[in-house]
């Protein structure tokens, strides 16, 4: 059993969002308690983030050419979702939103295979346990029960792995929420929930979702050691996941970690965001790019040169193709296949089902 | 006749209510300022104002529960579920308090309330989305649960609902909000607890509801092209169900099919065939047949229209009532008496 703890100290969140790099790029002192990420880790990133923004704007143009049913972008959230990707091993686990294709393609899970969801046609298109990556959960903070258990799991078998869960601003009010940080708290599981507190849940604002001075505040009650950070620098977001999934991995229990950000596009393609909030407010957060800051952060630093933000363009541009390529292809689909995977093995009423569909089928092209 | 959509009628409904009962209250995820995510809820807190028509926190449990104090302090709330998958989280207060307070008080305490849950598939909805969840909530004693097909039965339902003193599982056929045709606002139409015979025939009948009716029509017009002349039963309310207007078409037809999106496996449909074998079984023909889901969670967008019931499958279905055993049983008839 972990040591009971006494008071709120070391729980507690700081007083305000933890940031390395100022929004015009330049860097300030270091937040205490914090290190700053090595310099070919946040070279990685930068790299990881100019994809993944390609990568988003090619799947909401996918939309508008009908090769996808919906996307739900994360434009806005670079930071976030390659920095959730970065602080974890490849055999730690991730339990992802709809919102976070962007970190899977950042954690390199093939892109079609990814978007078989959105796509249509199949609810998840990856292996979870090749990829250590649940499916990609609609649910509201469902996930993060399911990250508490595997979090314990891993527990119990004594391994050494690490459960990160994502889930957004609006998903903190469900009830599975604070099950999740009550449930990983009482049983001590290294597993930590990365809110990306996107400023909206579809139409509704933070404000009225909380009247908590920040979500982060959040994991004080249940006894769970907190954060928040500031969303669009990479720089403080990777360390300070790179801190909690420290935490968890050397046995310190469960880890909450707030970041501001902002969502710039609508909550998906069919969303329209002029409904429910002004154009100046998504303006003001264009200056907080976190891919720009970052950009002017690492040239300064000496560690990007004019020829790698080329190249990284040139690459995410080649990316985008190959993507775009391989999503205009129209998808093969078997409907037979609906009754492939309900039980272990068909039961007897739906091979029966099934033989009623093939003859239909047969009956159609005949 | 103004031309509404569903969507729109059901919105008039909102709003007709609001202007008539100052006890009335909305509630939801999205239902203010943008309307609801299918915008039936639209202009309503512009209208009315935040107090009238409001978000809450995003939370179902949270919704309907809170929903449960506001009826018991004297409000009638509608609540919106986003989609019928996320009304889940709400089960345990509409299994355990919503549909039992009353009978737990010896009828003291009413709940008034209405929970509104866009349901059903054919919408192309990635999983989640497209679930037919009526048997959930008709397999609980104390809920009322009806469901739209028309623009019309949108209104009136909508408006009995919210002025019934039981609370009320209001669910909408997401595949029919954009259908439109001319609503009247007089009710003076169907009542509450009532089936509407939506087409008379004299052959078959076949019973559907919500999203299905429309499907239900169609097949019926195809089967006049084959010599069949098919009545079609919406159901409207699906509990209380209304044995009467059933049963009377059903002995009146001698034959009898079912249609619904949802699995076929202790489906709604199961409940109907058992009821029309147990109350029509001298005047039927053949067995009721049912046309369903197949027994399968909901399938992704490619593949929905391999799974939903079709046109083809309920003529399917109507061939194989046993048209031949007539000619045979008269055939035999024949051979005896010579
Ligand atoms: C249990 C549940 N209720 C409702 C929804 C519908 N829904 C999908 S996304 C969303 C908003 C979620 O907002 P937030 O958690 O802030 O995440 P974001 O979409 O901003 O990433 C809602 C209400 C859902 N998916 N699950």
């Amino acid at each position: 059993m972990a040591a009971q703890p006494q008071n709120v100290t070391g729980l507690l969140p700081a007083g305000e969002p933890v940031r390395f790099v100022a929004e015009d790029g330049t860097a300030g002192p270091p937040p205490p308690g914090y290190t700053e990420p090595s310099p070919e880790r946040l070279r990685e990133a930068y790299r990881r983030m100019v994809l993944g923004r390609r990568f988003d704007t090619q799947a909401t143009a996918l939309t508008k050419q009908g090769r996808l049913a919906v996307y739900p972008s994360a434009a806005g959230q670079e930071a976030c979702q390659i920095a959730a990707a970065l602080a974890l091993r490849d055999d730690d686990w991730l339990f992802p939103t709809y919102r976070d294709s962007m970190a899977l393609v950042a954690r390199g899970l093939d892109p079609v295979q990814l978007m078989e969801l959105l796509r249509g046609t199949w609810h998840c298109g990856y292996d979870p346990h090749a990829t250590f990556t649940a499916p990609q959960c609609t649910p509201l903070a469902t996930q993060t029960l399911h990250a508490a258990g595997l979090a314990d799991a891993i527990r119990r078998r004594g391994e050494e792995r690490v459960v990160l869960a994502l889930i957004g601003d609006g998903g903190t009010s469900e009830g599975d929420f604070h099950e999740a940080l009550n449930f990983a708290a009482v049983f001590h599981v290294p597993v930590v929930f990365f809110v990306q507190n996107n400023g909206f849940a579809i139409s509704v604002p933070l404000a009225k979702q909380t009247r908590a001075p920040a979500l982060a505040y959040k994991g004080v009650g249940y006894g769970v050691a907190s954060e928040q950070v500031d969303g669009n620098d990479l720089v403080a977001v990777l360390s300070v996941l790179d801190h909690a999934v420290a935490h968890a991995r050397r046995g310190g229990g469960p880890f909450l970690v707030e970041a501001h950000t902002y969502r710039m596009d609508a909550h998906t393609n069919a969303d329209d965001a002029t409904r429910y909030r002004d154009a100046a407010e998504v303006e003001r957060w264009r200056a907080a790019d976190p891919v720009r800051r970052l950009e002017t952060h690492l040239r300064e630093r000496g560690v990007l040169t004019e020829e790698d933000v080329a190249a990284d363009a040139a690459a995410a541009e080649e990316f985008a193709a190959g993507f775009r390529a391989r999503m205009n292809a129209e998808p093969e689909v078997d409907p037979l296949g609906l009754f492939a995977h309900v039980y272990a093995e068909p039961t007897r009423q739906l091979a029966a089902q099934r033989e009623t569909l093939r003859a239909e089928l047969a009956a159609q092209e005949g | 006749m103004e031309q509404l959509t569903m969507a729109q009628a059901l919105n008039s409904a909102l709003r007709d209510a609001l202007k008539d009962d100052g006890r009335v209250l909305v509630s939801g995820e999205d239902v203010g300022p943008l309307g609801g995510v299918f915008r039936v809820t639209d202009g309503l807190t512009h209208d009315f104002g935040e107090d009238r028509c409001f978000d809450t926190p995003l939370a179902e449990s949270g919704i309907v529960g809170h929903a449960v104090g506001l009826a018991m302090g004297g409000f009638r709330p509608v609540v919106e579920m986003q989609f019928d998958a996320f009304a889940y989280p709400a089960f345990e207060q509409i299994t355990s308090h919503v549909a039992k307070l009353r009978n737990r008080t010896r009828g003291r305490v009413e709940l008034p309330m209405v929970i509104r849950i866009p349901y059903a598939g054919g919408i192309g909805g990635v999983e989640h989305h497209c679930d037919s969840s009526e048997v959930y909530y008709t397999h609980t004693p104390g809920l009322r649960v009806v469901t739209p097909a028309t623009p019309q039965d949108a209104y009136d339902l909508l408006r009995d609902a919210i002025e019934s003193p039981d609370p009320v599982v209001f669910l909408e056929p997401k595949c029919r909000y954009w259908a439109r045709e001319p609503v009247s606002f007089d009710r003076t139409g169907t009542p509450f607890d009532r089936a509407a015979i939506r087409r008379r025939g004299t052959d078959i009948t076949l019973i559907a509801y919500g999203p299905m009716v429309a499907t239900a029509l169609a097949a019926a017009e195809a089967a006049a092209e084959e010599g069949r002349d098919v009545e079609v039963v919406d159901l409207r309310t699906l509990s209380p169900v209304d044995d009467e207007t059933i049963a009377e078409s059903v002995r009146r037809t001698g034959r009898a099919v079912v249609v619904h999106e949802a699995a076929g496996f202790c489906g709604y449909g199961a409940e109907i065939a058992a009821r029309v074998s147990e109350q029509c079984f001298h005047h039927l023909e053949a067995p009721v047949l049912r046309v369903t889901g197949f027994d399968i969670p909901y399938a992704p967008p490619k593949l929905e229209s391999s799974h939903l019931p079709n046109v083809d499958r309920i003529l399917d279905a109507i061939d194989r009532l046993q048209w031949d055993d007539q000619v045979t049983l008269a055939a035999q008839g024949s051979v005896r008496d010579a």
